[in-house]
C-alpha cells in the first residue's frame, strides 16, 4: 500500500476511534455507550494492523469484542432497566474533570510536537508474528510466565470477591465444622 | 502517517478516557473510561515500536498491556457485583469506603 493511502487510512481510523471515544460519554443509554467503546476499540485495532502489528491487532479486536458483550449482559443484570430505553446522566464535578483531562491533552501534545523524535533503530523482521512468536517462546518466556500468575490469581479473586456465599461460609475455615445452611437440606427432615 | 500522529491520537484517547474516569459515577461507566485510557496506550505503544525499534522484546509490551487490561477489567466487574450485593448500588459515591 502507497504512504498515502496508509496515511489516510490511519486518519481516518484514528478520528473514528476519537470521535466515537468520545461519543461514549455523550450518549444517554448505556448500551449505545458500549458500541461506541467497541467501535473505538475496533478502529484502534485497525490502526495497530497498519503498523504490521497483526497479532496484537487482532487480539485487541476479539477481545474487546467479547468485553462490549460481557459488559452488556452485565448491564442488563445489575441496571434494573432497559439500557436501550432509559436515558441517563450521571456525572460529577464535571467541569474539574474536563480542566483536567485537556490539560493533560495540552501538555502531551506539547511534548509529543516538540520532542526531537530519534530514527527508527532497527529494521523489522520479516515475519513478525514469526519472531514474536520465537521471543515469548525463547529469551522473553519469563515475561509470559510472569503474567500467568497474575491471570490466575485474578480469576480467584474476583471469583472469591464476586461470590456471595462459597463452601468456607458453609463449612468454616477449615473446611471440617457441620455446613451452616439456612435451610437443611434432604427430604423429610 | 507519522509518529506525530499517531501519539495524538493516542493522546486525545487517553484524555477522553481520562475525563471519563473522573467524572462518570456508574461503576461501569468510569471502567470504560479507564479501558478508553489503556486503547491510548496501546496505540502509542504499537506508534512507537513501529516507528523508533521494531524489536520483538517492544511487541512483548503490548501484550502485557493488554493483559493488565483483562486484568482491570475482571476485578472492576467483580468489585462492582461485590458493591451491588452489599449496598445495592452501583454508583461509585457510595462507595466511599471498603469495609462492608
Amino acid at each position: 500500500m502507497s504512504d498515502l493511502i496508509t496515511g489516510l487510512v490511519f486518519w481516518v481510523l484514528g478520528v473514528l476511534a476519537v470521535v466515537s471515544g468520545a461519543l461514549v460519554f455523550r450518549f444517554d443509554s448505556m448500551a449505545r455507550a458500549t458500541y461506541a467503546l467497541a467501535v473505538s476499540f475496533i478502529a484502534v485495532g485497525a490502526a495497530l494492523l497498519l503498523l504490521q502489528l497483526d497479532y496484537v491487532g487482532l487480539v485487541t479486536v476479539l477481545m474487546m469484542v467479547m468485553e462490549m458483550a460481557v459488559m452488556a449482559i452485565y448491564m442488563i443484570m445489575f441496571m434494573g432497566m432497559n439500557p436501550a430505553l432509559m436515558p441517563m446522566s450521571m456525572v460529577h464535578s464535571r467541569r474539574t474533570a474536563l480542566g483536567i483531562s485537556a490539560g493533560v491533552f495540552l501538555v502531551l501534545a506539547a511534548g509529543i510536537v516538540t520532542v526531537p523524535w530519534p530514527q527508527r533503530r532497527a529494521a523489522p523482521a520479516a515475519d513478525l508474528t514469526a519472531s514474536l512468536g520465537e521471543t515469548i517462546m525463547g529469551s522473553k518466556m519469563l515475561v509470559m510466565m510472569g503474567i500467568s500468575p497474575v491471570l490466575f490469581a485474578t480469576v480467584v479473586a474476583a471469583v472469591v470477591l464476586a461470590a456471595p456465599r462459597t463452601r468456607y461460609d458453609r463449612f468454616g475455615d477449615d473446611l471440617r465444622s457441620a455446613p451452616s445452611d439456612p435451610h437443611h437440606g434432604g427430604v423429610g427432615r | 502517517m507519522t509518529l506525530e500522529a499517531v501519539l495524538l491520537i493516542a493522546a486525545a484517547l487517553f484524555s477522553i478516557g481520562l475525563y471519563g474516569a473522573l467524572s462518570q459515577q456508574v461503576v461501569v461507566m468510569v471502567m470504560m473510561g479507564l479501558e478508553l485510557m489503556l486503547n491510548g496506550v496501546i496505540l502509542a505503544a504499537g506508534g512507537l515500536w513501529w516507528f523508533l525499534s521494531p524489536s520483538p522484546s517492544g511487541h512483548l509490551l503490548l501484550l502485557v498491556v493488554v493483559a493488565a487490561m483483562t486484568v482491570d477489567m475482571a476485578m472492576g466487574f467483580a468489585v462492582a457485583v461485590l458493591q451491588h450485593r452489599t449496598r445495592g448500588s452501583d454508583m461509585t459515591d457510595s462507595a466511599t469506603e471498603l469495609s462492608q
